[in-house]
């Protein structure tokens, strides 16, 4: 697990850890806590293209839905079918345990990195 | 980050210390959550929670013609209740539409408090207030006089025994009084009492489905009052519980929410409230004529729907029948009491019967109609 100073990130809330040409994805603290306890989350299968971008899974709490985007282009590899189970390890570790899909990267946009991605949350 | 037109609580510096989200509601901002809100919605079913409800309207009607006024202006007898009782009514438009939901409590000959939503607190007065034309009653919004707290859930009596300082008059002696009278108190029923030498209103009323209580006082004191139920509940399960989480209460004990179930445009037959409707009143009221006369024949009508899975219905998604839409969804979430979700809905009565779905963002959630509530406390079950 990288430390999230070291991790990139995106406007809408993802975290990407990138380890060659394979990034993990999950979303950041700050947005599970924005949604509340998460109940529900669906995520794409395995070898599903994902564009950079793009809807590619949902987060639901009582109150809410969110969207996850897919930060990076690629094909899924694998994803964390632990959260399917039990979603609320979202909220209880969402930079470790609660990682939510892992992509074999063709094209990776521009990302921000820890200290941008502050300023955008306001905790900066 | 804060909003000087949104008003604040006299308990938001408490709520902060106990690490409160806040959000906007109806012009305030208030606690969304605590810590978790599946946490505290659990609390409330099995042990109890604490919620500020400040935000809430308490307007006062008094005058030798409260009643009669609050006859002509809202559906039911009020004239006729007994003081000491609440009662959960409608205050409708000339078309039958509901302007709001109300709880009117008779504090006594002459006199009656009514809490509207926040939402609604400067209508509701000002239909009062028009409606009062002519009787001899005064209306007044005491609404930032009047501070508001719920203790709810099985432990709510034990806990409010056990805070202490209550007594059943002004003499601080009674107390032993007051815990004899709380402990009979029935649903829909309120004590006059004292805290601490200050007047309160303990109502046997609230909005989760849980036994469980209302405490009117003023402002200044909540914070005191807070901490001091806080502190005997430490031990208990008791935790202090937001807005996310009253909303998911109230919907599984299928009870309706202005805005969602109830609109300007609803009947109370089609929610599923013509029993509030009596064709017996003798006082004439505003939308007699077209709530009696309105024909739910060919209408929507407010229903309970369960589906499996995670995944749930959400307020303005579309219901079908087959292809057809039937309905739309006013309130659901995944029920956190019952695992599954749950939805209120106004459907076609006609569709009613039929296989139905709820549209989840383009995927077609099965939905069946269950009888409302959804969760009914151990205690009621039959």
């Amino acid at each position: 697990m990288t430390a999230e100073q070291e991790l990139k990130y995106t406007a809408e809330h993802e975290w990407v850890d990138a380890d060659g040409d394979t990034a993990t994805v999950g979303i950041t603290a700050y947005a599970a806590a924005r949604l509340g306890d998460i109940v529900y989350v669906e995520l794409p299968g395995v070898g599903d293209e994902v564009t950079a971008g793009s809807v590619v899974g949902e987060l639901e709490s009582t109150k809410s839905v969110g969207e996850l985007y897919a930060p990076v282009t690629g094909v899924v590899t694998e994803v964390n079918d632990q959260v399917a189970s039990s979603p609320e390890v979202v909220n209880s570790d969402p930079f470790g345990a609660g990682w939510l899909l892992r992509v074999r990267v063709t094209e990776t946009p521009e990302l921000l990195d820890h200290a941008a991605y502050r300023q955008l949350t306001g905790e900066a | 980050m804060s909003d000087p037109e949104r008003r604040r609580s006299p308990l938001h510096e408490v709520h902060t210390s106990e690490g409160a989200t806040f959000t906007d509601f109806a012009g305030w901002t208030m606690p969304l959550k605590y810590r978790s809100e599946l946490a505290e919605h659990a609390a409330v079913r099995m042990a109890a929670g604490l919620f500020d409800l400040t935000h809430m309207g308490e307007i006062v009607v008094l005058g030798p013609e409260a009643g009669d006024a609050l006859d002509a202006a809202l559906l039911g007898e009020i004239s006729a209740m007994e003081a000491g009782r609440a009662k959960y009514t409608l205050m409708l438009n000339g078309e039958g539409g509901v302007v709001d939901d109300l709880v009117v409590y008779r504090t006594g000959p002459d006199r009656f408090l009514v809490v509207a939503n926040a939402a609604n607190r400067e209508t509701v007065a000002a239909e009062l207030r028009s409606r009062a034309v002519g009787f001899q009653a005064d209306v007044q919004d005491e609404s930032d006089d009047i501070g508001l707290l719920a203790l709810q859930g099985p432990l709510s009596l034990d806990l409010l025994i056990e805070v202490g300082g209550f007594s059943a008059d002004q003499d601080e002696r009674t107390e032993q009084r007051f815990v004899e009278l709380l402990t009979g108190l029935k649903n829909y029923r309120f004590l006059a009492a004292w805290y601490r030498g200050h007047p309160v209103l303990v109502a046997r009323t609230g909005y989760t489905g849980e036994i469980g209580y209302e405490l009117f006082v003023a402002p200044a004191l909540l914070p005191q009052l807070w901490r001091a139920i806080r502190e005997v509940g430490a031990g208990s399960g008791l935790v202090p519980v937001g807005l996310a989480a009253r909303d998911t209460l109230r919907l599984e004990a299928g009870m309706p929410l202005y805005g969602n179930e109830l609109t300007p445009l609803t009947r109370p037959q089609q929610a599923g409230l013509g029993r509030l409707v009596r064709p017996d009143k003798t006082a004439d009221y505003v939308g007699r004529d077209a709530v009696e006369g309105f024909d739910p024949i060919g209408q929507r009508i407010l229903v309970g729907l369960a589906s499996d899975g995670r995944r749930a219905g959400r307020h303005g998604y579309p219901v079908r029948a087959g292809d057809d839409v039937v309905g739309e969804v006013t309130s659901g979430a995944l029920s956190p009491s019952l695992g599954h979700p749950i939805a209120m809905a106004y459907v076609d009565q006609v569709a009613v019967s039929l296989d139905l779905t709820i549209d989840v963002r383009g995927t077609a959630l099965p939905a069946r109609v269950v009888p409302l509530p959804f969760y009914t406390r151990p205690d009621r079950k039959a």
